[in-house]
Parts: C-alpha cells; sequence; structure tokens
C-alpha cells in the first residue's frame, strides 16, 4: 500500500457518512459546537500510567486537571512510538474533540505529531522534549520540558552526607545529554559535600529492562555503593532491589517513598502539574499558547520528594541551604574548574554553566570521579 | 549496611548470581516447552502465558498475602492457556504456531487489563535460602541467596530427563511426537497426549512467571518480562529438547545477561553493547557449528511442525 492512497478506517468512514444526509449532520458539525464551550485535552504516554517513573508523573500533572472547570481530559497509555500514536491521536481529536493533545513520549515527535499537526490545523500539540524548532515545525506544535538536573544535584548532597562507603551508584538507560547530566549533577552534589566521593555508573541500553536494572543494582551494591539513584523509565525495580539489599536510595521522575519507606532519602521529582494548569489557563482565556516552554526548579517545573528519615541533620541543612540557593536563580552546577573522567577540561576556571545553557545540552562527557564510560 | 572491597572477584561472583537470580525463569518455561514438544507440538504463546503467571500469581500474592497461593494460581492459570491451545491445535489444519502467536498476545493484553490495579500494591516474596551464610562476605552471601523455585526447576529438570528415558508416561509423550501413527497403532490419542503435555508445558510457564512478579526482580509491572519466554522456546531448540541442557542453557543464559552489568561495575565500561549481546551472539554460533544440511536437527520430535 503506498502512503498516497492510504486511507485509515476513520477517514473511509466519515467519507462514506458524508453521502448519506445523517451521517454529514451528526458527524461533522454538531460535535465541534457542543464542544466549543468545553476543551477536552488528551494526553498520551509510552507506557503504564502508574509506573512509579516517568509516565506516573505525566499522569499526576493530567490528574490535576480534572478539578479546572470546563476541561475534560482524554488519556491513553501504553502507546507505541510508532503509527499507532498518530491513531491515538486521530481518535482523540474526532472521536473525543480534544483541542490539545499532549504526546509526552520522546519519539513520538517525529515524524507521528508533525503529521498530526498537518493533518489537523485548528488542534494545538505540546510535545515533552526540546525538538520543536520555530524555522521547521508548524505553529500548531510545540515543545515544554524541564531542567531536572539541580534535582540530581541536592539527591547528590543527601546521599554524599548518607554513603559510608564514599561510592554511589547510577543506574542508567543510554548515555544521551540529559541522562549525562543527571549523572554529573549526583556526583557534583555529592563532592559538594566529600570531593573524594566517587560514582559507579552502569549503563542498560534501554529505557525499561526490569531483570537487567535488577542485575545492575546488585552489581553496583557488590562493588560497594551504599546510595542508588537512576534515570530509567521506570524506578521501581532498582528502588525495591536496592532496598532490599539495604543500600539507600535517591528517586526520580516521581516520588517512590511508599516502595521503601525507611531507606528513601529523597528525590527529582517532575511537577507537571504546574505546566499543564498553565497550558490550560491559556486555553480557557483564549490566549496562543506559547511555543517553547521551558523551567526548572525555580520555576516550580521540578520538584523534591520530601526528605526520608534516614536523612541527618547535616545533610538537612546543606540541602535546605542548597535549595534556597537555587531557587534565587542563576544556579550553576557545572562550573571550572571541571575536568571530564578522561581529563579533558569541559570548564575553565571562572566559568560557570546555567542549566539553560545550551553547551549542556550536547553533553558527552563524565566528569572526574564518575566510574564509567560514554560509549 | 556493610561492604567489603570484592573488586575483580565482582564479575564471576556476578555471574554466578545472575545465573541463580536470572536463569528460573528460562528454566520453568524451556522445560515446560520441552515436554510440549516432545509430544509433537510447539507452543510459541509461552510468552503471553508467563506474563499473565506474572500477573495472577502478584494479584493472589496481593489479595491473600500467601505468595504460595500466588504460583498456585500462576500455575492454574498456565494450565487453562495451555489446555486451551492444546484444545483448540487438535481441530484439523489447525497451525500450532499460529495459536500461539495469538494467545501470546491474547495473554499479555489480558494480563495488563486485569494486571492495572496491582501495580501500586506490594506483594509478599516467595522464600530464599541463605547458602551463603557460611561467608561473612555480605556480596557473597546476596549471590546465594537461592530461591526454593530454582531450586525446584533444576531438581525438575533432572527428574524430566530421567522421566523421558525410564518411564511409560515419558515412553508415551516421545512415541506422539515422533509418530502419531506409530501412536495410534499402540492405541494412544495423540491429541490427548498432546492436551495434556501442552497444559503441563504452559502450567510450568505460569510458575516462571510468578517467579518474575514474586522473588526477582519481584513486582508487577507491564514491562516485567523482557522476552523471556520466547528466548526460553528458542533455548528448548538450542539445548536439543534434552531437559538437563535446557537447565544448562537457562544457566548459561542467566549468567551472560549478568556479565555486562558486573563488567561496567568493576570499571570496564567501553563497549557494553556488545558484551549485552553476547548471550545472543554465543547462540548463533553454536547453532550454526552444531547445524548441518543434510539431516534435521539431532534429538528433534518428528512431529514437530517445523521440522517436517
Amino acid at each position: 500500500m503506498t502512503g498516497k492512497f492510504m486511507l485509515s478506517r476513520r477517514d473511509l468512514l466519515k467519507t462514506s457518512a458524508a453521502g448519506a444526509a445523517f451521517g454529514l449532520a451528526s458527524a461533522a458539525f454538531p460535535i465541534r459546537a457542543a464542544r466549543a464551550a468545553a476543551a477536552t485535552v488528551g494526553f498520551i504516554y509510552v507506557g503504564p500510567k502508574d509506573d512509579y517513573g516517568y509516565n506516573q508523573a505525566h499522569a499526576e500533572g493530567a490528574a490535576a486537571l480534572k478539578g479546572v472547570e470546563g476541561i475534560s481530559i482524554v488519556e491513553e497509555e501504553n502507546v507505541p512510538e510508532t503509527v499507532d500514536v498518530q491513531k491515538t491521536m486521530e481518535s482523540m481529536i474526532n472521536l473525543d474533540g480534544a483541542s490539545l493533545i499532549f504526546p509526552t513520549s520522546f519519539g513520538y515527535f517525529d515524524p507521528h505529531m508533525l503529521a498530526m499537526c498537518a493533518k489537523f490545523p485548528d488542534v494545538q500539540f505540546r510535545h515533552c522534549g526540546g525538538m520543536w524548532n520555530k524555522d521547521k515545525h508548524p505553529m500548531n506544535a510545540g515543545s515544554y520540558f524541564g531542567y531536572i538536573g539541580m534535582g540530581q544535584y541536592l539527591n547528590g548532597v543527601v546521599a554524599g552526607h548518607t554513603t559510608k562507603s564514599k561510592k554511589l551508584g547510577f543506574v542508567a538507560a543510554k548515555p544521551i545529554p540529559q541522562v549525562l547530566l543527571n549523572i554529573n549533577s549526583f556526583l557534583l552534589g555529592a563532592r559538594s559535600v566529600d570531593p573524594a566521593i566517587t560514582c559507579q555508573v552502569i549503563f542498560t541500553g534501554e529505557w525499561s529492562l526490569a531483570v537487567k536494572e535488577a542485575e545492575a543494582t546488585n552489581a553496583l551494591i557488590d562493588q560497594g555503593a551504599d546510595v542508588v539513584t537512576c534515570h530509567v523509565d521506570s524506578p521501581k525495580v532498582v528502588v525495591e532491589t536496592a532496598a532490599g539489599r539495604g543500600a539507600f536510595i535517591c528517586g526520580y521522575h516521581a516520588n517512590q517513598s511508599p516502595l521503601a519507606p525507611e531507606k528513601y532519602l529523597t528525590g527529582a521529582e517532575w511537577n507537571w502539574a504546574k505546566v499543564y494548569k498553565m497550558f490550560v489557563d491559556d486555553l480557557i482565556a483564549g490566549k496562543p499558547l506559547p511555543n517553547f516552554t521551558r523551567g526548572g526548579l525555580a520555576d516550580g517545573f521540578v520538584k523534591m520528594s520530601p526528605l526520608g528519615p534516614a536523612v541527618g541533620e547535616a545533610a538537612r541543612k546543606q540541602f535546605d541551604a542548597t535549595l534556597a540557593e537555587m531557587m534565587k536563580g542563576g544556579f550553576s552546577v557545572i562550573k571550572g574548574p571541571l575536568k571530564s573522567n578522561k581529563g579533558a577540561v569541559v570548564a575553565t576556571e571562572g566559568q560557570a554553566f546555567v542549566e539553560t545553557a545550551i553547551e549542556l545540552e550536547s553533553m558527552d562527557y563524565l566528569v572526574e570521579g564518575v566510574v564509567g564510560s560514554t560509549a | 549496611m556493610e561492604t567489603t572491597d570484592i573488586g575483580l572477584w565482582g564479575v564471576p561472583l556476578a555471574m554466578l548470581g545472575g545465573a541463580i537470580r536470572v536463569s528460573t525463569p528460562f528454566i520453568f518455561v524451556s522445560l515446560g516447552e520441552a515436554i510440549t514438544e516432545r509430544s509433537g507440538r510447539i507452543n510459541l504463546g509461552l510468552e503471553g502465558t508467563l506474563v499473565f503467571g506474572a500477573m495472577s500469581a502478584y494479584a493472589v500474592a496481593v489479595m491473600t498475602g500467601s505468595p504460595w497461593l500466588g504460583l498456585l494460581a500462576a500455575a492454574l492459570a498456565g494450565l487453562c492457556f495451555g489446555l486451551f491451545h492444546g484444545w483448540i491445535c487438535k481441530f484439523p489444519k489447525v497451525n500450532d504456531i499460529a495459536i500461539g502467536i495469538a494467545l501470546m498476545l491474547f495473554g499479555t493484553g489480558l494480563a495488563f487489563f486485569f494486571g492495572k490495579p496491582f501495580i501500586q500494591p506490594s506483594a509478599p516474596d516467595l522464600p530464599a535460602i541463605p547458602f551463603g551464610a557460611w561467608s561473612d562476605i555480605p556480596q557473597v552471601q546476596a549471590a546465594l541467596n537461592v530461591n526454593v523455585l530454582f531450586l525446584i526447576g533444576a531438581a525438575l529438570a533432572v527428574f524430566l530427563w530421567w522421566a523421558f528415558r525410564n518411564t511409560r508416561v515419558g515412553l508415551i509423550v516421545r512415541v506422539v511426537g515422533d509418530s502419531a501413527d506409530a501412536a495410534r497403532a499402540m492405541g494412544l490419542n495423540p491429541n490427548t497426549v498432546r492436551l495434556l503435555a501442552t497444559g503441563v508445558g504452559g502450567a510450568l510457564a505460569g510458575i516462571g512467571g510468578a517467579y518474575l512478579s514474586l522473588y526477582y526482580p519481584g513486582s508487577w509491572t507491564e514491562r516485567i518480562s523482557s522476552g523471556q519466554g520466547l528466548m526460553a522456546v528458542a533455548l528448548v531448540i538450542f539445548a536439543r529438547w534434552n531437559p538437563l541442557g535446557c537447565f544448562a542453557a537457562a544457566l548459561l543464559f542467566g549468567g551472560a545477561g549478568a556479565l555486562g552489568p558486573a563488567l561496567q561495575s568493576v570499571g570496564v565500561t567501553q563497549g557494553y553493547y556488545l558484551f549485552y549481546a553476547a548471550p545472543y551472539i554465543l547462540t548463533l554460533i553454536i547453532m550454526i557449528a552444531t547445524s548441518s544440511p543434510s539431516r534435521t536437527l539431532a534429538g528433534a520430535p518428528g512431529e514437530l511442525s517445523i521440522t517436517k
């Protein structure tokens, strides 16, 4: 079947119904008219929405909209990053009357969301990630994302105070810039407590591989790591395995403290509720939605889990002080003098990169003190 | 937490521990599939059975508080899936491979559907026996914490190997698998034997799933399986339909799977994608080295639809 003549089932139904008077009257106009007063917002997740991780963070943001007057939400989970997501978007638009859609996974953007942007110019699409570009992409598309590196820095501060072996562990999915920044931030946070601390990283190669994540956690603890954090889609397995071995945990994406209340120190969480409310407020007010939205801890896009019972007094103090400084804005995690773990200079004396710095988005190094390799 | 620096010893230790921890689902699914294939049928649906077993074990363990009841539920669910496969396949002109694929998708989908409310709660784990208690190195203790299901799996492999050769039931299964005509001449009904063999195979796959959700990694999520059910079906061919071979192959895959993380943890960090591919490369090499264009695979049941 060639792309040009490919007709989705829904298009076919629409076309054939158009012939019948009944079809034209009921299928096209009244639905749109009835929905004009209230807006429907669609959310699409790549995994289960209660995964204690990436998808749960988005679903919690979506759930925060449920009380907003005039807004109804539709959600679909476990949608693969294939043509399936296009079908999901079409059905949200045609059947549920969605006028704003949030496809939350990285791989939804190109070509799937872009195809839908062209097909439905009246519908707004906002993709989680940083891929929207004014020169290349349509104006009914857009990107939103958060800077969570400082959250991992704060994780590191608490981990640095808690570790006895001076070895931390990091279970990472893939060596992409955002993951590398999280690993580096975690270690630098810990080194702000004690410069002798090292962090061992293990890459599993995939965003979600339960057994390999468990093996990686065990291997880190076997090598002496006593505080573990991670950057995978669902930290549940890492948290439970580490707690089972008696190690402490710093969380990621969402709050995992119910899984290990005694061993959970704190965690870097997304606060998508804030972002989604912002979009929806604009939608209700009839204002144009921003195309490019970003923010970090100070902007409320990211938050920290409440400190757990194992966090000591000194850790608590430094955590609060660092957090207060970050909230003022302009805090830099990556600042000179700083070397990569291969010895290359990544920041010279006096050089500092704030979280919005464009250089950080092409990070391809692990800083000195991280044991691991990007390839 | 006490730690001891074990350095490079971590790698063999992780492989040993990994072989024990990771291999158990492979053992049960491949033993189950070995029984089914020895009777002349292929059940590709075991991946679905595994996932459904994982879900039902977790759900029942959450509701009753007993992991053993969860295990029983997984086995029963697996039995039902297996019997269903066996029942459909007794009709003429039904392709067992196609039914298997359908059941794989059905089992996974059904598990996701019923499993929704059980992702968040925590279930009690199956017990493990601390064989490492003699050592005061915590890493050794952790590696030698052996789950009872692993031991049952090992015993089962030996038992099946013996039973296929030495018991009447074993002979019946093998006859049906090698020649349906000979079986009929003996007064056996091949369909009944295969129905039961597929049922038992399904029950074992369900137990494999219970291990995933109730012990290692020990939680129910929709991504709990990373294709163990499918890999185990391939392991059976790799092991030449020999239960002891299945056990060895499962250990090999478990140990090889632990190699990548263990090497990274001691600082061998280059090329980890290659280490992750190690078990599959090994399989390919062995398959190529032992295959021959002039004869069928040694030990292959004659009635199997892929060898006919």
